[in-house]
């Protein structure tokens, strides 16, 4: 076949599918959202702004971004770090660091109920070291912190794993030579990592940030195993209109929300961490 | 090199410190990842009474009663042959479609490659209730409402883009010359690919196809909206999280972490090929 064309021919299946199952709906769930049965309205986005439930799960969603998000940042360039200095055992530590990439946010929730429930493994050690006499209810609303921490908790544990995967790739692409001349000249491990690791980072950083925000403002099943109506956030709203109260024009409306907010920050992302053009590796 | 300058420097005791405190952390960061997975592991391995009391036994008492409780709960063996169906569905077809893009990807330079490229990874950047919830409406429309198959299809939507990559960086780590090698002695361009690229790429793209498996098994937000009779696991075990017994959703994660931990270790040598060159 020509070469010309067989590009295009190669690229149609996805281009076609994403078309049907990706631009397709998009435009159904904005027509959905934008719409209460008689023309363009705006009838749903008030609805949902202005129900009690809103403004608590936008603060919860965006206060456990605020939260997780750096605190994964920070740990996965550590561990990236490490590994990169790491001689023996490397494959062996990495695969353990990178278990949680292949668990769901279900599955993680799950996991950490068995730590903070309340005949739980936290509980057993508490009384075991004589802290506590009985088991504490600790997810409950009496203790709306430690609802909050375990679901932060579970999705560092959880969602760390993908920034790692996609920083120590970014490390090995940058050439051995420039570390190599910054000790001749002597400089420090802290300084290495400033001046040469951080900046040829950013690509990675770009893109690990981006998937791990956007991630994080869909964080849902976590929070329904450990918090469930304990901690609302907008997906789990989301959910709720479209399954318990089948209200399909507000559960559009709130998605396409969520999706404003996520495209906000990915730009900010874009923005602040920019490669100039003909300067990556 | 990091062994030379060690010895050479004086402060020889606070680099020795310095490595105990590294080999610290190492220790420290493998047991935060282990020690929940182990938790999981001693209440799967527990008896439903054990799993309800208190205080907890650190070491599991290997009793398959959680297991079998959960093998005998109404639904939870059939939302698991549907979770197998759905991931192995989405797996085929994310492949399926999703390699020959890669291939043209890392092959040639054509018009709107670009354009391309930014479609595949805008759909990793967008939330995903903004494809289940028209899906669903979609899909009510044409029968496929409901069904293993209407799932895999948008479970391929998520995992298409992670295909398309993955595969264009396999494709980009076999020299060009090989193929034009092939055609030299008399391939053509579809046989130089079955006989030489093929081969080659087979364990790659074994690699990325279980990556597509592994994000439909995980899936629960899409699964558990367009699907009511025929759910996957996660689906069934968040509709029963409200009222279930402990014991049957410790057995339930244990079922949907079990494959994980097994597929990250198939694939672990291809994870960080896979992101080096996806990230440009």
């Amino acid at each position: 076949m020509n070469a010309r064309i067989l590009p295009y021919v190669l690229i149609l299946p996805v281009t076609l599918f994403l078309g049907v199952f990706f631009l397709y709906p998009f435009v159904l769930v904005a027509q959905q959202a934008f719409s209460t049965g008689d023309g363009f309205t705006l009838d749903n986005f008030r609805d949902v702004v202005s129900y009690w439930k809103f403004p608590i799960s936008l603060k919860n969603t965006l206060l456990l971004a605020a939260l997780v998000v750096p605190l994964q940042l920070a740990l996965s360039l550590l561990m990236a770090t490490m590994v990169s200095r790491m001689h023996r055992g490397r494959d062996m530590v990495l695969y353990i660091w990178t278990i949680p990439l292949g668990i769901s946010d279900l599955a993680a929730g799950i996991i950490w109920l068995a730590i903070f429930e309340q005949s739980g493994f936290l509980n057993s050690m508490m009384s075991g070291l004589g802290v506590i006499d009985r088991p504490m209810n600790l997810l409950s609303y009496q203790h709306p912190g430690i609802v909050f921490l375990a679901i932060a908790l579970a999705e560092i544990w959880r969602a760390t794993a993908i920034m790692l995967v996609i920083l120590v790739a970014g490390i090995g692409l940058i050439p051995k030579e420039y570390y190599e001349a910054a000790e001749v000249f002597g400089a420090s491990r802290w300084k290495q990592f400033l001046r040469i690791t951080l900046p040829m980072l950013r690509p990675s950083l770009q893109t690990a940030l981006i998937l791990r925000v956007v991630l994080a403002f869909e964080v849902f099943a976590v929070v329904a195993a450990l918090g469930g109506t304990l901690f609302p956030v907008l997906m789990g709203e989301i959910y709720s209109y479209q399954f318990d109260l089948q209200n399909n024009g507000a559960a559009a409306a709130l998605a396409l929300i969520v999706l404003a907010i996520s495209i906000f920050f990915t730009l900010i992302i874009l923005r602040v961490l920019r490669v100039p053009k003909g300067a990556s590796i | 090199m990091t062994d030379s300058v060690a010895i050479a420097a004086p402060a020889g005791s606070t680099r020795k410190a310095g490595r105990y405190v590294y080999a610290a952390s190492v220790f420290l960061l493998c047991a935060w990842v282990i020690v929940p997975l182990y938790f999981l592991f001693i209440n799967t391995l527990s008896s439903p009474e054990t799993v309800n009391s208190f205080p907890k036994s650190f070491v599991p008492e290997f009793d398959l009663g959680s297991l079998t409780f959960f093998a005998g709960f109404n639904g939870m063996l059939t939302a698991l042959k549907n979770s197998i169906l759905v991931a192995g569905m989405t797996m085929v077809l994310s492949i399926v479609i999703g390699a020959p893009a890669g291939y043209a990807l890392s092959r040639f330079d054509f018009r709107g490659k670009e354009l391309f490229r930014m479609l595949v990874l805008l759909t990793r950047a967008f939330p995903l209730p903004l494809l289940a919830l028209p899906l669903a409406v979609l899909f009510i429309r044409t029968g496929l409402d409901d069904t293993a198959f209407g799932l895999a299809l948008v479970h391929t939507t998520l995992a298409i883009p992670f295909a398309v990559l993955i595969t264009f960086s396999l494709f980009s780590g076999i020299p060009i010359e090989l193929e034009e090698a092939a055609w030299t002695l008399g391939c053509t361009r579809f046989t130089a690919f079955t006989k030489v690229v093929l081969p080659l790429i087979l364990p790659g793209i074994t690699a990325s196809a279980i990556f597509a498996f592994v994000i439909s098994w995980n899936e629960v937000f899409a699964a558990a909206v367009l699907t009511i009779e025929n759910r996957t696991l996660p689906a069934f075990l968040l509709q029963t999280l409200g009222e279930a017994p402990l014991h049957l959703k410790f057995a339930g994660g244990f079922i949907l972490v079990l494959p994980a931990l097994i597929f990250i270790f198939a694939v672990r040598k291809y994870l960080f090929a896979m992101w080096g060159i996806a990230n440009r």
